[in-house]
């Protein structure tokens, strides 16, 4: 047994005040939860702290929270590894509190509970959840290829417990974006060989300015994730249907940006950011100095966004963007990249463990 | 007043499936969940849903693994419907879009599984519960027209009209605290187990058996509620659920001296013996001292290839690894026998009606009895599905035949009072609800687990009776209206201790041993006394005990050997 402290933030919508923090000291065995430690709170200290739990065991979905920042289940994360957490984070030495927080990017309603309703499950029916199969089914079952039923599984395993929303920066950025849970389930249909309507899925995904061009790469659902769905690996796997199989160019610029990101590094082998717009709104321009019209447009539009990347230092190398004066790569780098890159192109495979199983197998 | 054709009380599998069915026949149809529906517990259903549908395989061989699973106390006119219905429920589901397992030709492929002749269990991977239940959520979210989800209302009470039917209940809005009376022509509960009233269980916090208190104080009958499922394979104090599958896959049960133990018990079926066979074995092997220190034996899960165990255990890994420190593809991993189902509940027939007028049960929370003295892994997914579908089939003709339902008003006002009575307790005026539910949930565990005697079993009752005084005077923090989950707390409590009262009164009366009920000082089966279920019905502040026949129709009594 161990004593612990969680510093929860509460929002009680009834008092007419904003959240505050409060502080719960716990005593439980190490090897137990974050909620855990909740539940023994709401049992002995304090039964009007409101926390969405069920099964403990990962399966339901119901407890995302943040700890120490971070979305998770409340369930999954052991309080001691919480607590060295926190501890790493204060970098004071030990006895720092266990920060339990309500997820992100979400309403809250009362204490840890969010507005799931919201936040996620308008976009979860945004993106038409249901199979929509071609005519009357078969007598038997659909005859289908038993790698794609191990395929969509991996999106199928989602509990719907909202941590990859909670942690994504571009939901933050576009509260209407789509998000990492609802795009994976729009990938559990489309990679869904009894799915018809998988071409009408992509154009609609592609089009939508909140749609699979909205992720930014940034691997925080990923990270969240619980059950290793990987939300954005099944968004760049709508991407790459949507770009390389079935060549739908959007308005979003999504398809050409793509093609302008590997175009650049498929020739230079790195990845020269003075091309990079340009190239995005005219592929095939004719040559560094020259935009086309298309692209003097696309790059002026881009102004503003450039402008408030300066002003908040998030663009810091402003001498990348001048053209010719990137930087080469140190010791034949960029020729290894390009044979990186032609070794993708020839090799086209997913990297799906639940197909290829464990390395050495 | 919210009004529906049929409402559908709980949203798992059972009552996602009553519901579409009934919307497909053209009512208006409610469904209430107290939780978001895919947080139900049917998502812990890892293994798979046994059919007949190999071409080798019948119907007849499905049924009468059940029968025998069951110890003969199954109603094998309800055994058989349920078989010969469930190929047609997998292909319906496979169609719906359930990314079942395929074999190397793209069909549909099974893994075999506890007291099963044949593989016959299907499949998606070791998340079978949830995949079937997300896909079902998908189907609700596509006929919203034709269902109204009620997310996050609690149902407090059952409307009972002057006739005696059940014509509507009392639901309160978690989110805004409103509580409203919703009528209705029929009204199907489904409100899964009451594995809550053990501790440690493989059942979620939010299994309470609701359904079952809520039946019971309605007036409905119910049925084995002595048979109390443990499972084999739980991890120890938590109690989470390792799945039949592992077995299924091939992995062994091995005691602390490395003993395959289960060739004493059953040398032919192994490990995949049925489920109280298992469980007895393991827990003698622990009790007389052949276990782990912890009181636990081992699941040696490492013989199963591991790419297979990837593709197939996906959860199990998991669970080892997240809640048990253990990578099961490496070493073994320590379970012991837990509490994880129950095979009683409220009486039904084959179409789900109980005996209250109006009121229907499918699943967990229903006693067809199609489980009997104990349920066979991979059954119970084709309980929710065969009898969810057909109580939504049965109580949407009802729906046709009958006038509008005009549940009493004075209802909504006693609900209304009862709630404000349990928010007025003087706080720190009697022991806190958390309190009683921890002490009710030790003591069942301690006397109605795997063996139980008369003894034990009389020990646990008056500690339950007690309990329930304790109860009624119980305090609780919140009084708030918004997510006040404390009082909810409160009303499962006064839920679990009826579950609790009950289970404890018909295990006392049954002197034999069957199936999942195993009296220490009654080690016999006893067909000429006890080939009969026990049933319960209030009367009063008391069960009331009576007797129901079992139905038998192809297989008669017999040894049951494994």
């Amino acid at each position: 047994m161990a004593d612990y402290t969680i510093k929860v933030r509460r929002y009680k919508p009834e008092s007419g005040k904003g959240p505050f923090w409060q502080d719960f000291d716990v005593e439980l065995e190490e090897s137990l939860s974050v909620l855990d430690a909740l539940l023994q709170a709401r049992s002995n200290l304090d039964g009007s702290l409101a926390v969405r739990c069920s099964c403990r065991a990962a399966i339901c979905g119901s407890c995302g929270v943040r700890v120490n920042g971070e979305s998770v289940l409340a369930c999954k994360t052991k309080l001691q590894e919480a607590q060295d957490h926190a501890d790493r984070r204060e970098g004071a030495g030990a006895g720092n509190p266990i920060v339990v927080e309500p997820m992100g990017n979400m309403p809250v309603i009362k204490d840890l509970v969010t507005d799931m309703e919201s936040a996620h499950w308008t976009k979860v029916r945004r993106v038409t959840p249901w199979l929509l199969p071609a005519g009357e089914p078969p007598e038997r079952e659909y005859v289908v290829p038993p790698e794609s039923m191990l395929d969509i599984t991996q999106s199928m395993a989602c509990i719907q417990c909202g941590a990859c929303v909670s942690a994504c920066l571009s939901m933050e950025a576009d509260p209407d974006f789509i998000g990492p849970a609802a795009l994976a389930k729009a990938y559990r249909f489309v990679g869904d060989p009894r799915d018809a309507e998988t071409r009408e899925r992509l154009h609609d995904l592609a089009q939508d300015p909140h749609g699979i061009y909205d992720c930014t790469h940034c691997f925080g659902c990923i990270d969240a994730c619980p059950k290793g769905v990987a939300p954005m690996d099944q968004i760049m796997r709508l991407r790459r249907l949507a770009t390389h199989d079935e060549e739908i160019t959007d308005q979003n610029n999504g398809r050409n940006h793509e093609a302008a990101f590997t175009k650049i590094i498929e020739r230079k082998g790195t990845l020269d950011e003075s091309l990079l717009l340009q190239e995005s709104y005219a592929p095939g321009v004719k040559g560094k100095l020259m935009p086309t019209r298309a692209a003097i447009k696309g790059l002026v539009q881009s102004l503003p966004t450039a402008i408030r990347g300066i002003r908040t230092g998030k663009m810091r190398s402003l001498s990348k963007l001048i053209p010719g004066v990137h930087p080469k790569l140190p010791d034949g780098a960029q020729e290894e990249v390009r044979e990186i890159y032609r070794h993708a192109e020839e090799h086209r495979t997913e990297i799906n463990l639940y197909i290829q199983g464990e390395e050495g197998e | 007043m919210p009004t529906h054709d049929v409402l559908v009380i709980g949203a798992g599998l059972a009552g996602q499936r009553a519901a579409l069915a009934a919307a497909e026949r053209g009512v208006s149809v409610g469904i209430v969940s107290k939780v978001h529906p895919v947080r139900s517990h049917s998502n812990a259903a890892q293994g798979g849903i046994n059919a007949a549908l190999n071409p080798g395989d019948s119907w007849e061989s499905h049924a009468f693994d059940t029968v025998k699973g069951s110890d003969y106390l199954g109603d094998q006119d309800a055994i058989e419907i349920m078989c010969r219905e469930a190929p047609e429920e997998i292909l319906h589901l496979e169609h719906l879009g359930v990314t079942f397992h395929r074999n190397e030709e793209g069909r549909l492929g099974t893994r075999a599984f506890g007291g099963a002749s044949q593989a016959r269990t299907y499949y998606v991977a070791d998340i079978t519960g949830q995949a079937i239940m997300h896909v079902l959520y998908e189907q609700l979210m596509k006929y919203s027209e034709q269902i109204a989800r009620y997310e996050e209302f609690f149902t407090i009470g059952l409307a009972i009209d002057g006739d005696g039917a059940c014509v509507g209940a009392v639901l309160r809005d978690i989110r805004d605290g409103s509580t409203e009376l919703f009528a209705a022509k029929a009204v199907i509960l489904a409100t899964g187990g009451n594995g809550q009233i053990w501790r440690p269980t493989t059942n979620a916090l939010i299994c309470t058996g609701d359904g079952i208190a809520m039946a019971y104080r309605a007036g409905a009958e119910l049925m084995d509620m002595e048979m109390v499922q443990y499972h084999p394979t739980t991890l120890a104090r938590k109690g989470f659920l390792i799945t039949e599958g592992a077995r299924g896959e091939g992995a062994h049960l091995l005691n602390a001296r490395g003993e395959r133990f289960m060739e004493r018990y059953a040398p032919n079926k192994m490990e995949l013996a049925s489920r109280d066979v298992v469980s007895r074995a393991a827990q003698t092997e622990i009790e007389e001292g052949r276990g782990f220190q912890e009181g636990t034996v081992a699941l040696d899960i490492t013989v199963v290839p591991k790419k297979r165990i990837h593709e197939a255990l996906r959860e199990i890994v998991l669970v080892g690894r997240d809640f048990a420190g253990v990578d099961i593809t490496r070493e073994p991993i320590h379970i012991k026998p837990g509490n994880h189902y129950m095979m009683g509940g409220v009486k039904t027939d084959v179409r789900g009606r109980t005996s209250v007028e109006g009121l229907y049960a499918a699943g967990e929370v229903a006693c067809v009895s199609v489980h009997g003295g104990n349920r066979l892994g991979a059954n119970s997914l084709l309980d929710t599905l065969i009898f969810g579908r057909r109580s939504g089939e049965d109580a949407s003709q009802r729906a046709r035949e009958i006038d509008r339902p005009r549940p009493p008003r004075a209802l909504l006002s006693d609900q209304q009072s009862r709630i404000e009575q349990i928010i007025g307790r003087e706080k720190g005026s009697a022991r806190r609800v958390a309190e009683v539910r921890h002490e009710m949930s030790v003591v069942m565990d301690r006397h109605l687990g795997v063996f139980r005697d008369r003894e034990g079993i009389e020990t646990a009752l008056e500690v339950v009776k007690r309990l329930k005084e304790e109860a009624a005077s119980a305090y609780i923090d919140d009084s708030g209206a918004v997510f006040n989950q404390d009082l909810l707390g409160a009303i499962e409590l006064d839920f679990m201790l009826d579950n609790a009262e009950c289970t404890c009164v018909a295990a006392l009366h049954r002197t034999e041993s069957r199936g999942a009920q195993f009296r220490t000082d009654f080690p016999d089966r006893n067909d000429d006394e006890w080939l009969k279920h026990v049933t319960l019905s209030a009367n009063g502040d008391e069960p009331e005990i009576g007797y129901a026949p079992v139905t038998i129709t192809n297989w008669e009594p017999a040894e049951r050997t494994y």
